[in-house]
């Protein structure tokens, strides 16, 4: 794929002040007022910053993959992939250029509410803030392609709704915003969605582990699934809108 | 009106067709082109020039009948490059100016013309440096077309590339065309405005109704409906006399002129001059490219009825 174009996408991801008033602002400010409140706290034996630093990047990363990936629908709606057909791109040049600048948006999210926490007194070793960043990357994967399925699947005008309440539902679930279950049938349930690993990054990285196996697996069976219905649903938008 | 593919053909629609549903949107079209030649769509409304254009640039597939494009598929001459279009109908995409989106559709192709000169031959300088949702409809209609040009292609497709331009807009545009069409490169383009295909066309192709209803040059076209009709000054002659010449289809007297509907201009000028030498005040008048476009349409209705 075109390096230039590649660029452009990003530089237009970037300009994009709503999306990232959202993907980015929201979490911040939440992570902002809700940590200070409680700097001194813990949660799940962490620090209350560190947990709730992880849980707002989580969301706010995931939100920002979702959306990069579903800004295909607008594109579709506007006609711009039409245009892009008629070029040498391939659909899975343009797509692979999604998701790098949803990972982009993520990664900017990341680095600011990481510096927030920072402010507010984390204090990770460099292993540790690897682990942490390294896990989010992966994490993000399944939401990554949902996004993408997302901008095949939904009409633009219902985009803004669908996403940030899916988003808001991982998060919640997750226990972004503090966990939801401590033991119990219910912290099996969230136990298998990925995004309660994504929030665990912060938690499991701390002391220097990492995920363990049934993380991976959440992780890698959701990833393999949202594949399955992204493809479904950009072969079936593609032969209908043709 | 099928001919065989000759070798290095330029773009080859065998009877092609296409439905949307109930609709017949496409019915059955053959055209060839040869790489170099300026061809015009016309017809109207619904005739079919969009979807026709659709099926060239791989955007839908036919439901019957084949597209070759230099004597490759669709989907290939767009990957190599060798294909540039504008279509119809979409939007520019925002967050870009439009200089920077004249130079990401750049980068896709493997022969793109120096961004700085396309945008000078398309007029677009003036607002280069503006956002694309912040342009008027000319202006963006001016990008559109420039992210077709700056493609270099060997066939350049454009679905009505002059509508919401203005008389200025159009003269660069065409002029642009001709510099485009002097470097060899083969171009098809649908308009509304008869007087680009009579202009700017080598040939005209007429679809009326998902067929193509006329092929050839304007002249061609003109002359299959109408024929002229040649007003002269010529006292004391019978109208029987002038519809016996050649060529002549009926003829009227008003006072001292009379005027002769012709279905060959030419024999019917010759033979009345042979005849009356006397005759003054020569008029002939040519059916427009209009009443040539309106009695093949309204003649192929008929023909459906
Ligand atoms: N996506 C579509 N779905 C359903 N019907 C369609 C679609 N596109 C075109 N049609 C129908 O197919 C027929 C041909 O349309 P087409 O757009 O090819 O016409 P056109 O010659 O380009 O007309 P115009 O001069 O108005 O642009 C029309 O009857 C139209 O309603
Ligand atoms: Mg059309």
């Amino acid at each position: 794929m075109s390096l230039t174009y590649l660029r452009y996408e990003v530089l237009r991801t970037f300009r994009n002040r709503r999306f990232l008033l959202f993907s980015l602002g929201f979490p911040l400010v939440l992570f902002l007022v809700v940590a200070s409140t409680n700097r001194h706290a813990t949660l799940e034996g962490v620090s209350f910053p560190l947990y709730y630093m992880a849980g707002m990047a989580s969301w706010g990363a995931m939100l920002g993959i979702i959306s990069s990936g579903s800004r295909i629908s607008v594109e579709r709606q506007q006609g711009w992939t039409r245009q892009l057909r008629i070029t040498p791109l391939s659909p899975r040049a343009y797509l692979l250029a999604k998701v790098v600048c949803g990972y982009l948006t993520a990664l900017l999210t990341m680095v600011v509410l990481f510096a927030a926490g920072t402010a507010l007194g984390v204090r990770l070793g460099v292993r540790e803030w690897a682990v942490m960043v390294g896990l989010v990357l992966v994490g993000l994967i399944p939401f990554g392609l949902l996004g993408v399925m997302a901008g095949h699947l939904l009409k633009p005008d219902s985009l803004g709704p669908a996403v940030g309440g899916l988003s808001a539902l991982f998060a919640l679930f997750g226990g972004a915003w503090g966990p939801i279950a401590s033991h119990g049938a219910l912290l099996d349930l969230v136990r298998d969605i990925p995004s309660y690993w994504l929030v665990q990054s912060g938690t499991v990285a701390y002391g220097g582990g990492g995920w363990p196996l049934q993380g991976w697996v959440v992780v890698g069976v959701w990833s393999l699934a949202a594949a399955r219905l992204a493809f479904v649903a950009y072969r079936r938008d593609t032969a209908r809108v043709a | 009106m099928t001919t065989s593919t000759p070798v290095g053909a330029g773009l080859v629609l065998r009877d092609l067709a296409k439905s949307y549903g109930p609709v017949a949107a496409v019915r059955g079209v053959d055209l060839s082109i040869a790489p170099g030649e300026t061809v015009a769509l016309l017809g109207p409304n619904g005739a079919g020039k969009s979807t026709t254009i659709d099926m060239i640039l791989g955007l839908a597939p036919p439901d019957a009948g084949s597209v070759t494009v230099f004597g490759s598929s669709p989907a290939r001459a767009v990957a190599d490059g060798r294909v540039g279009g504008m279509l119809q109908t979409g939007q520019l995409i925002s967050e870009l100016s439009a200089r920077e989106l004249v130079a990401m559709v750049a980068a896709l192709y493997p022969r793109a013309l120096p961004v700085d000169e396309v945008l000078a031959i398309a007029g677009i300088q003036g607002f280069a440096t503006q956002r694309t949702t912040e342009l008027s409809g000319g202006q963006a209609q001016r990008v559109r077309f420039a992210m077709a040009l700056v493609a270099n292609p060997d066939l350049l497709v454009l679905d009505e590339p002059t509508a919401a331009l203005d008389v200025e807009g159009r003269h660069d545009f065409w002029a642009s065309m001709s510099e485009v069409a002097r470097q060899g490169k083969t171009i098809l383009f649908a308009t509304h405005y008869l007087e680009e295909a009579d202009s700017y066309a080598d040939r005209i192709v007429l679809m009326a109704r998902g067929r193509v209803v006329a092929d050839g040059a304007a002249t061609d076209i003109k002359s299959r409906v109408g024929g002229k009709t040649i007003r002269a000054t010529l006292p004391g002659v019978g109208v029987d006399a002038l519809r016996s010449l050649p060529g002549v289809t009926g003829a009227l007297r008003r006072g001292e002129a009379v005027s002769l509907a012709c279905s060959d201009g030419d024999a019917a000028l010759r033979a009345l001059l042979g005849a009356y030498p006397d005759a003054r005040d020569l008029e002939v008048r040519g059916a427009g490219l209009e009443e040539a476009f309106l009695e093949l349409v309204a003649e192929d209705e008929e023909a459906a009825r």
